[in-house]
């Protein structure tokens, strides 16, 4: 099997060779290579995408708004956006991108962006859902297909950091928890910690 | 005495490549931290099964509490015209993996189908380095010859090679397949940077040996004899390096800045020290004048080298005068004294000869930085791009003095491009002018692109956020990348231009080879050179015992 370094060398010099810039392609072989290590297609999909662009390199993506309609989205390009702009466009809380080729590609770049800002994201396309954990890991749904030449519509969401349980299930833990814990009696009170019992003097 | 102001060297003068291209080997080096390490592990010859012609397979190993590697060994018959020591040869006389833990029978034989086949060939995550190394004909055989005879060979001839063979590439992190860095990273034995490169060159150096010993003992039975060890501990195995080792320190810049900032923070450590005791002084001054040794042997026909050893030579004979009238214990801060003398009246090649040995008598200062010299480059990739284009401009000013000043209109300042082959996926370099090709140029002018960045940056409002800047502006990007990581890592960028018709690019190769702790030196252009790794080293058995300073001990 090919290694980590292998794939990251590979998909930078191939990407620099379909036209990007060489600190674009940089981004793209980290961002393949993250890919490949969550276990996810990024060598077919980015073998694809640079043999489709190789005779006309797509247009450059502006400013990422609310909304991104263009007659066709470069991944690569709206990743690397979204990678650079996190900050700004974390506020709009949810942002959509149409007509994106192979939105696979825009993973890693988000994922990047995850671990920036601290907050997981969720990214929904042709009923495809990815849930971002911080540059950890990335949990998909519905995922069958190992190739999505087009999407009409990505959603990307900024989700707040949030429990993903409820107050009273916490509660239940927490008691439990506390079965570890030693009852203190006035002995232990007085001997087992450093400070005085009162802090009037 | 007031205490000085000792400050961290300039990065603009540190990374000149007139001073990188004239460092040496010091405590830090990673053959050195290699032993230090490993010492007190296990080393056993598991097998060894070569027919009367010394072709076959062997497996050594270093193992510790569970812990295995393993270096697997197919040395083969090649003919006299196969027998190259350009990377781009096909053929080898041996070839060798270091794999990780013990191999099967199933691993041996999947090894010996790829490994003499080395770049064409793949290994898998089980393999952690990967080798090559040609005899060196006249040395090899005439130890085969002597021994067979039941003589020992002729030190004087050993002398002038210096080893039984020379490795031409070693291969580690993810190449041909071999394990990623990240499977492996959190060892703590392989903290030093490396290490399993060193390990590997280590163990094919006792496979020489045995080798040849087999060989000779096959060819005469009754009469010959073994290489006595005394000869053997003063052979190392040399490894011939061209351009391929240039563009790694700049393609590595937190690693590079990690290995220069460990010698200097050693440096500045020691300068700062108020006493000197007897024994430390007694100590540099012991190293020093075995040392000596060495460079009295240092034999090359390099013009260039020459002229630096001769620099070396005769700045030594004023040092030691120096060192005669006014090496005390008695004065505050000496080491600091004796390096202001040193900076103002030794050429750059003495004086990093001299940095090299202030750190011999002081393990408590360079132990603890052994560990902190790898990196974690991933950690440092991405762009602040929420910065403000006026903070990258203050950058570029404070850590591109001379760079920003270089005027690349001019021919010579813009002469070379470097390139990867196609043929064999090597860095090369050529003239733009002369040669086809610059339009794949690969992005190592850093300071020709560092210069077209800060020409841009003055050309827009410096209150926009990088993010904005590169909208407009990818072509830069990669070295918008290295500004940011320079404003970390003061000494991860040459100060030089590594395009320059005046590109020396063997400073470059001589900066790594230093770290690894190669001695002898012997440019054979300006593109390639010869050095030695391991000579006077100890020999596996003799590890446990061995002292730090083993690298002084070379007879010739």
């Amino acid at each position: 099997m090919q290694s980590l370094s292998e794939i990251d060398t590979t998909s930078k010099r191939a990407s620099k060779a379909a036209g990007f810039s060489w600190g674009i392609a940089e981004e793209i072989g980290k961002a393949i290579r993250s890919l490949e290590l969550f276990g996810l297609p990024g060598v077919i999909n980015l073998n694809l995408y640079l043999k489709k662009i190789k005779e006309k390199h797509p247009k450059k993506v502006n400013k990422i708004e609310k909304e991104n309609k263009n007659k066709e989205l470069c991944p690569i390009y709206s990743g690397v956006a979204i990678l650079d702009q996190c900050k700004e466009i974390e506020i709009l809380k949810t942002i959509k991108l149409y007509n994106v080729n192979y939105p696979l590609l825009i993973l890693p770049f988000a994922s990047k962006a995850s671990e920036i800002l601290g907050k997981k994201i969720l990214i929904e396309f042709n009923k495809s859902s990815y849930l971002i954990n911080f540059n950890k890991s990335i949990l998909s749904k519905n995922t069958e297909k190992q190739i999505d030449v087009l999407a009409n519509e990505i959603s990307i969401e900024f989700l707040e950091n949030k429990n993903l349980f409820s107050d009273q299930e916490w509660k239940e833990l927490y008691k439990m928890s506390e079965e570890t814990f030693v009852e203190e009696s006035a002995s232990l009170k007085e001997k087992g910690a450093g400070a005085g019992l009162t802090d009037n003097d | 005495m007031i205490k000085p102001n000792i400050k961290f060297r300039d990065p603009n003068e540190v990374m000149k490549l007139s001073r990188l291209g004239s460092f040496h080997q010091s405590k830090l080096s990673f053959l050195r931290s290699f032993i230090r390490e490993f010492k007190d592990w296990n080393y056993k010859k598991n097998s060894f099964s070569l027919d009367k012609n010394g072709y076959g397979t062997a497996v050594y190993s270093f193992n510790k509490n569970e812990k295995n590697y393993s270096l697997v060994c197919f040395a083969q018959h090649i003919s006299p015209n196969e027998r190259s020591d350009r990377v781009i040869a096909t053929k080898w006389d041996a070839a060798f993996v270091l794999h990780d833990g013990v191999p099967t029978k199933e691993d041996i034989k999947r090894l010996k189908d790829n490994v003499p086949k080395q770049e064409v060939g793949r290994v898998s995550y089980k393999e952690l380095t990967l080798s090559r190394a040609n005899k060196s004909v006249r040395a090899f055989d005439h130890v085969v010859q002597s021994l067979s005879a039941g003589k020992q060979p002729d030190k004087k001839l050993l002398n002038k090679v210096g080893y039984l063979y020379r490795t031409t590439a070693v291969y580690g992190s993810g190449k041909f397949g071999l394990a990623d860095r990240f499977r492996i990273k959190d060892r703590k034995e392989i903290y030093g940077p490396f290490r399993l490169e060193m390990m590997l060159v280590y163990l094919v150096r006792q496979f020489t040996f045995d080798q040849v010993n087999h060989i000779a003992k096959s060819k005469n039975p009754s009469k010959g004899v073994e290489l006595d060890p005394k000869i053997a501990r003063n052979l190392g195995i040399g490894n011939s390096t061209g351009l391929g080792m240039a563009p790694f320190i700049v393609n590595h810049p937190t690693l590079l800045h990690n290995w220069i900032y460990s010698r200097e923070k050693a440096l500045k450590e020691i300068r700062s020290i108020e006493k000197v005791n007897i024994r430390d002084l007694n100590i540099f001054k012991d190293c020093l004048k075995k040392s000596k040794v060495s460079i009295n042997s240092w034999l090359t026909d390099s013009k260039y080298q020459n002229n630096k050893i001769n620099s070396l030579k005769s700045d030594l004979v004023e040092f030691d005068k120096y060192l005669e009238k006014e090496a005390s214990t008695k004065k505050k801060y000496f080491w600091n004294e004796m390096y202001i003398w040193s900076e103002k009246n030794l050429e750059e090649e003495c004086l990093e000869y001299i940095v090299s040995m202030m750190m011999e008598p002081y393990d408590s200062i360079i132990d603890p930085l052994i560990n902190n010299m790898s990196s974690e480059e991933d950690e440092y990739f991405t762009i602040p791009t929420y910065k403000k284009v006026s903070d990258l401009k203050k950058i570029l000013e404070n850590n591109y003095k001379a760079i920003i000043k270089i005027d690349f209109n001019k021919k010579d300042s813009n002469h070379n491009f470097w390139f990867i082959s196609k043929n064999k996926e090597e860095p090369r370099v050529a003239n733009r002018y002369e040669e086809h090709g610059a339009e794949l140029e690969q992005p190592l002018a850093i300071a020709r692109d560092i210069k077209k960045l800060y020409e841009k940056v003055n050309k827009v409002s410096q209150k926009i956020t990088i993010a904005e800047f590169l909208l407009n502006n990818d072509d830069v990007r990669h070295v918008v990348r290295r500004a940011f990581i320079v404003d970390q890592f003061p000494y991860s960028e040459i100060q030089d231009n590594t395009i320059s018709a005046s590109l020396v690019p063997i400073d470059m190769l001589r900066l790594k080879l230093s770290f690894f702790g190669a001695v002898k030196f012997d440019p054979r252009s300006d593109k390639w050179l010869r050095i030695n790794m391991y000579q006077g080293a100890p020999l596996p058995h003799e590890m446990k015992n061995s002292n730090d300073t083993w690298v002084y001990n070379t007879f010739n």
